[in-house]
């Protein structure tokens, strides 16, 4: 499959998306009886860019807010605060006479090829839903784009597949179908949630190399979540890793994985099992236990798993985001 | 050394209304005492259905066709019901493919492991169970006031661990994990994994894992078992199959695996999909998707042959791989 790297010429330094300041807060209960809430701090004050043309990986623990920042860039969900800015479209402003063109420009794959079809529709309804919402063709005319789209995920002849229900395809299938139906309006942005997490390996390959071949072709840009790093380092430009809704290093994706520098990146990175016996890994350097960011302490979000902490770590507040190294970005007290 | 488990070309199917699904095709395969097999393989291929058939926990339309299991010398279907009773769980144990998402919420996980210890050990009393379970939670890593917790008040990393020792409670001498990790976070996982390898060699114990991901199955066993559409297509010790994978699905598998480490190397695709179990192709069941295939391989069924000292293949054409000094195949380093 091709890979990104070469690809980097591309970019223009033109940016599709921009990030600034973003917050999601959820009140989260405190039993039935008191009023007052807690607040889950799922997206923490995360700042970032995606170039036009580019891959970003998104990555982290579950529960770290990867998904939660997909959902807020394509408007499914709100944003407590913070900017968000599209393909010149400031996301929060967009009101119901803008949605449609937004819709069209924008658009999110999800995880489980499973549940995000709808089961009662045919494969030819479901691609060709985002055209008539979009009222983009007459009926002749989309069926001409829906057998161009199959065609184009590999579901051909798309004449033996448009009028099948998703239960009669395989996991593979359908999450092409998922992309079919992504990708049919011409979106310049996509949010890939986990496409391939669900998929065997033998399947897997095919569906990245599709997502690749389709940026190359339409000029896409994705924000791409996965918890899998080595996927990520495949189809990534640059990777983001978060932990507990704050982005802790962002770099291209051969330095993150070469070269991490924050103590959770590092520990993530050493923590992927490789595909040789003969190598033995040595043991990730953290600390135990996992904590849920309700109303986090006023310090590193990393402190009481960090391996490395000094009285500062628990002193001052979070880490803000700097340039330790060229265009490698990290958020720790000691580097 | 004896093998404690033998799988002698063991074929079982599922009946269905839609006709037999051949889950498990002549599968064969032995285990020696303190040895960790891995099972590999991709949805559906008929991993699980080997583990329950070893466990004997088959479902009333699972059918054995021919081949025999045997756990110490002794055949596990020719045992009456009652004595492999004795064997379940004592001498083999299993922990279930998402089994902690199976632990009874309205019990304390404690309690729930007493029970299980009671009712396989009835001579063992309640209060020799309370403390084999605080040093069952010892030995996973749970803390020992957890016992008295609830599973919702634990992390995935710990019901991972609380049903680890569940599996653990009656010393068996061979554990098959089923998936044992594959719903958590890779640094849990590198902690799980590796303290069940250190369990595994302090008491001698054996393994079989079963995961889809070969990376890990090359992070913990000492043999590797690749499975396809039912069949076993390729065994053999974990480093020789690694790096000198001779049947075409492993090589496909290994070459299709995105990895850190090395250089970053073009992807391959096998091309399809696996076949339905109902009705697979004739010949190797793999021919369909394989660029070596030849009108022998979709005519006649591959068996399982010796391809080195402990490492057997089902091909007509296996990838030839020099198997010193030559092109390395498997992980990119
Ligand atoms: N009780 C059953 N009745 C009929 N078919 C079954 C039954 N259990 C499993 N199967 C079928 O048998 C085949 C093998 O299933 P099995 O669960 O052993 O696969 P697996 O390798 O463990 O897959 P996974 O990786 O998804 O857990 C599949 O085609 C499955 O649909
Ligand atoms: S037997 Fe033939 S079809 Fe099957 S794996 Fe070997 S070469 Fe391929
Ligand atoms: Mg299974």
């Amino acid at each position: 499959m091709a890979l990104p790297d070469s690809r980097l010429d591309r970019d223009t330094g033109d940016t599709i998306v921009s990030v600034k300041n973003l917050k999601k807060y959820y009140p989260v209960g405190r039993g039935l009886f008191r009023r007052q809430h807690a607040l889950l701090h799922a997206v923490d004050d995360i700042s970032f860019e995606v170039a036009r043309g580019e891959v970003l990986g998104l990555v982290g623990e579950s529960g770290c807010g990867k998904t939660t920042t997909g959902r807020m860039l394509v408007r499914l969900t709100n944003p407590t605060s913070g900017s968000i800015i599209v393909d010149q479209t400031d996301v929060s402003s967009i009101s119901g006479a803008d949605m449609g063109p937004f819709r069209q420009k924008v658009q999110m794959i999800f995880q489980d090829p499973y549940e995000s079809l709808d089961p009662r529709m045919t494969i030819f309804d479901i691609v060709s839903e985002p055209l008539n919402v979009n009222h983009i063709g007459n009926l002749e005319q989309r069926e001409e784009r829906v057998a161009e789209m199959l065609t184009r995920v590999g579901l051909a002849p798309p004449a033996t597949f448009m009028f099948r229900f998703p239960h009669e395809l395989s996991g593979g299938q359908r999450q092409r179908v998922a992309i079919a139906r992504a990708l049919v309006v011409n979106p310049t942005f996509v949010v890939a949630d986990e496409p391939t997490s669900m998929l065997d390996v033998s399947i897997r390959t095919g569906v990245m190399k599709l997502l690749t071949e389709l940026r190359e072709d339409f000029g896409i840009s994705y924000l791409y979540i996965t918890h899998d790093l080595a996927v990520a380092r495949y189809l990534c430009d640059r990777i983001a890793v978060m932990y507990l809704g704050k982005i802790v290093e962002i770099a291209g994706s051969e330095e993150v994985i070469r070269n991490p520098l924050h103590p959770y990146a590092r520990a993530l990175i050493s923590a992927v099992p490789v595909p040789d016996p003969a190598i033995a890994r040595p043991v990730p350097n953290v600390r135990g236990g996992v904590s849920k960011p309700i109303n986090p302490h006023p310090r590193c979000r990393f402190y009481e798993r960090c391996p490395v902490a000094q009285k500062v770590c628990q002193d001052s507040d979070h880490p803000e985001l700097r340039e330790v190294e060229g265009n490698h970005f990290a958020a720790c007290h000691l580097l | 050394m004896d093998a404690l488990l033998s799988v002698e070309d063991f074929t079982m199917h599922y009946r269905t209304k839609a006709g037999w699904v051949q889950a498990v095709d002549g599968v064969s395969f032995a285990l020696k005492r303190g040895q960790a097999l891995g099972l590999v393989g991709e949805s559906g291929c008929g991993k699980t259905s080997v583990a329950m058939s070893i466990m004997r926990l088959l479902p009333y339309n699972a059918e054995i066709k021919h081949g025999r299991i045997t756990l110490g010398g002794r055949d596990v279907y020719a045992m009456a019901s009652e004595e492999f009773r004795q064997v379940r769980w004592k001498e083999i144990s299993m922990i279930f493919q998402a089994a902690m998402n199976a632990l009874n919420p309205v019990y304390t996980v404690g309690s729930q492991i007493v029970e299980a210890i009671v009712e396989h050990e009835p001579e063992t009393t309640e209060e020799q169970a309370r403390r084999r379970v605080a040093e069952l939670f010892d030995l996973v890593g749970i803390p020992a006031d957890r016992a008295d917790h609830y599973p919702h008040e634990y992390s995935g990393g710990m019901k991972q661990r609380a049903v680890i020792a569940m599996a653990l409670a009656c010393n068996p001498s061979l554990i098959i994990a089923d998936e044992p990790t594959t719903a958590l976070d890779v640094i849990v996982q590198d902690k799980i994994l590796r303290e069940m390898e250190e369990i595994r060699r302090r008491i001698n114990m054996s393994m079989i894992y079963i995961s889809h991901d070969i990376s890990v199955i090359a992070e913990v066993s000492d043999i590797v078992g690749v499975m396809y559409a039912g069949k076993l297509m390729e065994i053999g010790e974990a480093d020789d199959v690694f790096k000198r994978p001779r049947h075409p699905y492993t090589y496909g598998l290994m070459h299709a695996y995105p990895s850190i480490l090395g250089a970053k190397r073009d992807l391959a695709t096998i091309p399809g999909e696996p076949p339905n179990l109902m009705a697979p192709p004739a010949g190797c069941r793999f021919n369909p998707r394989c660029d070596r295939a030849t009108d022998e391989c979709r005519a006649v069924e591959p068996k399982l042959i010796k391809a080195g000292p402990e490492h057997r293949i089902a091909c007509h054409n296996p990838v030839w791989t020099p198997s010193s000094g030559g092109e390395r195949v498997g992980a990119a380093r």
